[in-house]
């Protein structure tokens, strides 16, 4: 433990050369800006940048590389906030409340609660990785398939029967992303489903083709129904905004240490950061005093799904270094770069390899300080972006969604797919479909089936895998209760209500 | 968000009808689901549930909760609410259809030239601007995005004759 | 047929070394980037090894154009392969195969085949292990073999993907010994040898770079390989042992054999000279000590193979996959 400590400030020292200091800054700014970018997402900007890192040493290199993903992470939020357009997977629950809050004109408000709390999150997460590296790292070992479908269960359930849609539009919302997400090829048996021959289809629906479509796109036709103005550009540029939230921030200490533990558990157990954003959300809504307010702009549901995506970001990192399993694809292209260098991710990774390991946790620290003062001071500019007329600003935003839905599979059909997803959007939204449910299934649909059917053909076809083990059956069972929560909720309050009466 | 449209006065497609409309594709889609879940297998093989064992489950909830929702729709009879003003969908339509074209253009014209044509049409159109601004906008645009995405960060896209003829 | 096939290599090699004075007059160059298509998702051994081509040609400057690294995964790779398919005559775009090349048109119907694309090098072959759980006391494949037989078909075999090459060593190690395996598919090889470690599979059959972390930390063991003759490394690994200390499956009594193609080829229809400016750009590859790196770090065949050779070796090699998978019933209902 003391050796520790010392380990990591020597990585401080490391981390604080000059050299690698203008890194962090050059990483978290070109993070920020691929962040921004709906698109180029972390896993891009890593990838292309990757080799151009080859000439510097590789702990240099994994400090501007780590910068890069904490600059991407933090960027994600800004067009959620200001465009409902989530540039990635985790920042789909940021909208909910977020982008709403701009269309208040409390843009500068909401962006700086998703940058703080972004930061706390992540730095919860590295205290983690700093105090529990080893300990934590075993426990990742014990998600086999069952573990990890009774984790993606529990996302859903604590995340279904918050809307206030009809229940049967949300099901079909549901379903609808579940189906959307089945189509092209089956991981388990290999063989092509719902893709009528279409070679098109071969890749599937990406999560983020449908949600720049759904959201984005569709945010562009109601916006123009309502006239050619984004409502939030009535907001005032007030370089105060930072303080101002900051003082109304520790308000929500309960929800922010709720979701900073919901992101390290499901960035450890490699489910990975999007279940974390959605579970942290629905619990926060279940939580709240407000929870019927949540989704027209409450900062707590910035905070919540922020707080969280960004703990299970970092932590993710912890299972990527020790047992060489990426929890995202930007961690998988991290992973590459390290065995390039010839780090082999694995235990003794932490033995052998100490100057990197805790050059990279110190990055981590330094990384995300410098990350937040960066996004900070540029607040007041994003909410800027909003006051730009919309016949500019607007045909620019169609042109980045374009783009950003080309580059995920480098293919055309997929721009005309967005496009076709964002009139579905308009007209799902106008007629109380909700989204949010169909954005879920699609992104956790596939692998929450994958999980079930490992499970199945492990147990000989017997569901009683799912409640086989302590941490399998406790998921489970903890998915159940939030399922059927606003029910107990009800009989308790029935209970307690009883005497008075 | 619909409350502006609740004025009696203004003509519009009935939010009765648009909603029918949208459970029917909905159901559609729902078919088109279980015909081809149906095609992959929905049975259970040796190595357990085949391909389109759940496709097709999924399928059949939505076209049963298609079902509800169609009867909850048509039930609505006191629905004299709008869907939206003719003149809004004017608005909403006409983005859509530049945008349309636009997404079918890029394969033909490459992302910078069609990019640039719509950022343009757009300004001259909805925002009025004189040539010179929108010509300014929709020429540089392109280039920074060519500059960011080609140069920088190595990401092509699509391109057309134009970048042909540069033989970028 | 291997070891033939290594020697021959070598002398083609040679020969082509030797024979500089064909390129007297100005030799063609790609006039603008260049894309490797990875037809798999990023992190896996292709996309790796499409990487770490990448920065070494930016590195050592070995071409003027820029190279870009390009996932088209959709369709267990078919997505990747109709892209080069169908980009006839295009010298700009290469695609780096793994095993789908073969098996993803015979498991899915996806139309193309090597015969569609240009060869243009084998860069090397990887190799599979045959790795259990270090804490199982079973010391050797055979013993392995009886206990999964004993089993009766419980013990389950973790993969990536299905009806891939995993599964395809999998039902041939059925075939050969009569033990049956529950195959469990899981996505990349990374999270497979993860499983492993955690206990929730009995064995896999990753490549050595997949698994090699946690052998050297004492979690998994590797029983044998799947090659005709033991890997050339010898520097040590996990304690005392080195990779030559694998054993053969054949010698362990298990007569299967798999090694998986990582070669380049591009799109039908370029020209020799377009192909022969690709062949000079890997040989200067595989000169550079980054790839001698990675080859010894993930105990690669480093069988190099262009032209006839190539060619001869990829129609052998998708002879033999149709007949493994038709053997094990993989083919895709026409």
């Amino acid at each position: 433990m003391i050796e520790d400590i010392g380990n990591l400030f020597h990585g401080f020292a490391v981390v604080l050369q000059p050299y690698n200091v203008v890194l962090m800054v050059l990483g978290i700014v070109l993070g920020v800006i691929i962040g921004v970018l709906p698109g180029l997402g972390g896993a891009n900007g890593i990838a292309i940048l990757l080799p151009l890192t080859f000439s510097m040493s590789p702990t240099s290199a994994i400090i501007m590389l780590s910068c890069i993903y904490w600059g991407a992470l933090f960027g994600g939020a800004i067009t959620s906030v200001l465009f409902n357009i989530p540039g990635e997977p985790w920042s789909v629950a940021t909208t909910f409340d977020g982008y709403p809050m701009a269309q208040q004109g409390k843009a500068g408000e909401a962006l700086t609660a998703a940058f703080t709390s972004s930061f706390f999150g992540a730095l919860f997460a590295v205290i983690v990785i700093t105090l529990l590296a080893p300990l934590v790292a075993s426990f990742a070992l014990e998600f086999g398939p069952p573990e990890i479908f009774s984790v993606y269960f529990l996302a859903f359930c604590s995340f279904v029967g918050l809307s206030k849609e009809p229940p049967f539009k949300t099901v079909a919302s549901m379903m609808i992303g579940f189906a959307l997400g089945s189509v092209g090829l089956d991981q388990m048996t290999g063989q092509l489903r719902l893709t009528f021959g279409f070679p098109e289809l071969l890749s599937g629906f990406d999560f983020l083709i449908a949600v720049i479509g759904l959201f984005g796109i569709g945010e562009i036709l109601l916006t123009m129904e309502e006239g050619l103005n984004f409502r939030g550009n009535t907001a005032k540029i007030n370089p105060k905004v930072v303080l101002q939230t900051w003082a109304e921030l520790p308000r929500y200490w309960m929800t922010s240490l709720r979701s900073c533990v919901i992101g390290c558990w499901m960035g450890i157990s490699p489910a990975g950061a999007t279940p974390a954003s959605f579970m942290s959300y629905g619990i926060a809504k279940r939580v709240a005093k407000n929870g019927n307010k949540f989704g027209t702009g409450v900062i707590e549901g910035v905070v919540a799904p922020e707080t969280a995506a960004h703990a299970a970001g970092t932590s993710a990192l912890l299972p990527m270094l020790s047992l060489g399993v990426p929890g995202s694809p930007t961690a998988a292209v991290l992973l590459g770069g390290l065995l390039i260098w010839g780090l082999q991710p694995g235990p003794l990774l932490f033995v052998e390899q100490k100057d990197f390991v805790w050059g990279l946790i110190a990055s981590m620290y330094l990384g995300n300080v410098v990350g937040l003062i960066i996004v900070l001071t540029c607040v007041p500019l994003f909410a800027a972006i909003l006051r730009v007329p919309f016949s500019i600003i607007g045909p620019i935003i169609l042109v980045m969604c374009a783009i950003g839905a080309y580059t995920v599979h480098n293919n055309t059909f997929d721009v005309v797919m967005m496009m076709v997803f964002g009139v579905a959007g308009y007209l799902l939204k106008k007629t109380d479909y909700p989204l949010a449910p169909l954005v879920l299934a699609i992104v956790l649909g596939d692998k929450a089936e994958e999980g079930f059917r490992q499970s199945l053909l492990a147990s000989q076809g017997s569901l009683s895998v799912f409640f086989s083990n302590g941490l399998v059956g406790s998921i489970m069972a903890l998915g159940l209760i939030a399922l059927f929560w606003p029910l107990i909720q009800d009989g308790w309050s029935r209970l307690h209500a009883r005497p008075a009466t | 968000m619909s409350e502006s449209s609740h004025s009696s006065r203004r003509a519009g497609p009935s939010h009765r009808s648009v909603e029918i409309g949208v459970t029917l594709s909905i159901a559609l889609l729902a078919l088109i689901g279980i015909a081809g879940s149906l095609q992959a297998g929905i049975g259970w093989a040796a190595e357990g549930p085949r391909a389109g064992f759940f496709p097709f489950y999924i399928s059949l909830i939505i076209l049963i909760s298609s079902g509800i929702n169609l009867v909850n729709a048509m039930r609505d009879f006191s629905g004299r609410e709008l869907f939206a003003e003719w003149s809004q969908l004017r608005q909403v339509v006409s983005v859509v259809i530049p945008a349309t074209i636009y997404v079918f253009a890029v394969p033909v014209l490459g992302m910078y030239v069609s990019s640039g044509l719509l950022i343009a049409a757009f300004m001259k159109w909805l925002g009025r601007y004189n040539w010179l601004v929108v010509l300014a906008v929709a020429i540089v645009v392109p280039v920074i995005i060519f500059i960011f995405f080609e140069r920088w960060f190595l990401v092509p896209l699509p391109k057309g004759p134009l970048e042909d003829w540069l033989g970028l | 047929m291997l070891k033939s096939l290594n020697t021959g290599a070598l002398g083609a090699a040679l020969l082509l070394c030797g024979a500089p004075f064909t390129t007297v007059h100005a030799a063609w160059e790609p006039t603008r980037t260049v894309e490797i298509i990875v037809p798999a998702g990023p992190g896996g051994g292709a996309d790796q090894m499409a990487r770490t081509v990448q920065g070494i040609v930016s590195k050592h400057h070995l071409m003027k154009q820029p190279m870009v690294v390009i996932n088209k995964s959709g369709g267990a790779g078919g997505e990747g392969f109709l892209d080069v398919k169908g980009s006839k005559g295009n010298p700009h775009k290469l695609v780096i195969t793994l095993s789908n090349l073969f098996t993803t048109p015979l498991a899915t119907g996806i139309p193309f085949s090597y015969k569609d694309l240009t060869p243009v090098a084998m860069l090397a072959l990887d190799e599979f292990i045959l790795w259990v759980n270090a804490d199982k006391p079973y010391k050797t494949a055979k013993d392995y073999v009886d206990a999964a037989k004993a089993a009766n078909g419980t013990f389950k075999m973790g993969g990536t993907g299905s009806k891939q090459e995993d599964q395809i060593i999998t039902v041939a190690i059925e075939k050969q010994t009569g033990a049956k395996f529950t195959y469990i598919p899981y996505k990349g090889g990374g999270a497979v040898a993860v499983q492993l470690v955690g206990n929730h599979v009995d064995s896999t059959v990753n490549n050595p770079i997949e698994a090699v972390a946690h052998w050297r930390a004492g979690k998994v063991k590797p029983l044998c390989v799947f090659d005709s003759k033991k890997l050339d490394y010898h520097d040590k690994i996990a304690g005392d042992r080195a990779w030559d200390s694998v054993p053969t499956c054949k010698s362990a009594g298990l007569d299967v054999e798999y090694l998986m193609l990582r070669g380049f080829f591009m799109a039908p229809g370029v020209t020799d000279e377009q192909v022969n400016f690709y062949v000079d750009l890997f040989k200067k590859v595989r000169e550079t000590p980054e790839w001698k790196k990675l080859m010894s770090d993930g105990a690669f065949n480093q069988t190099f193979m262009t032209g006839k050779d190539f060619l001869n070796w990829v129609s052998k090699e998708e002879k033999r996959h149709e007949d493994l998978m038709k053997a094990a019933g993989f083919l895709a209902a026409k």
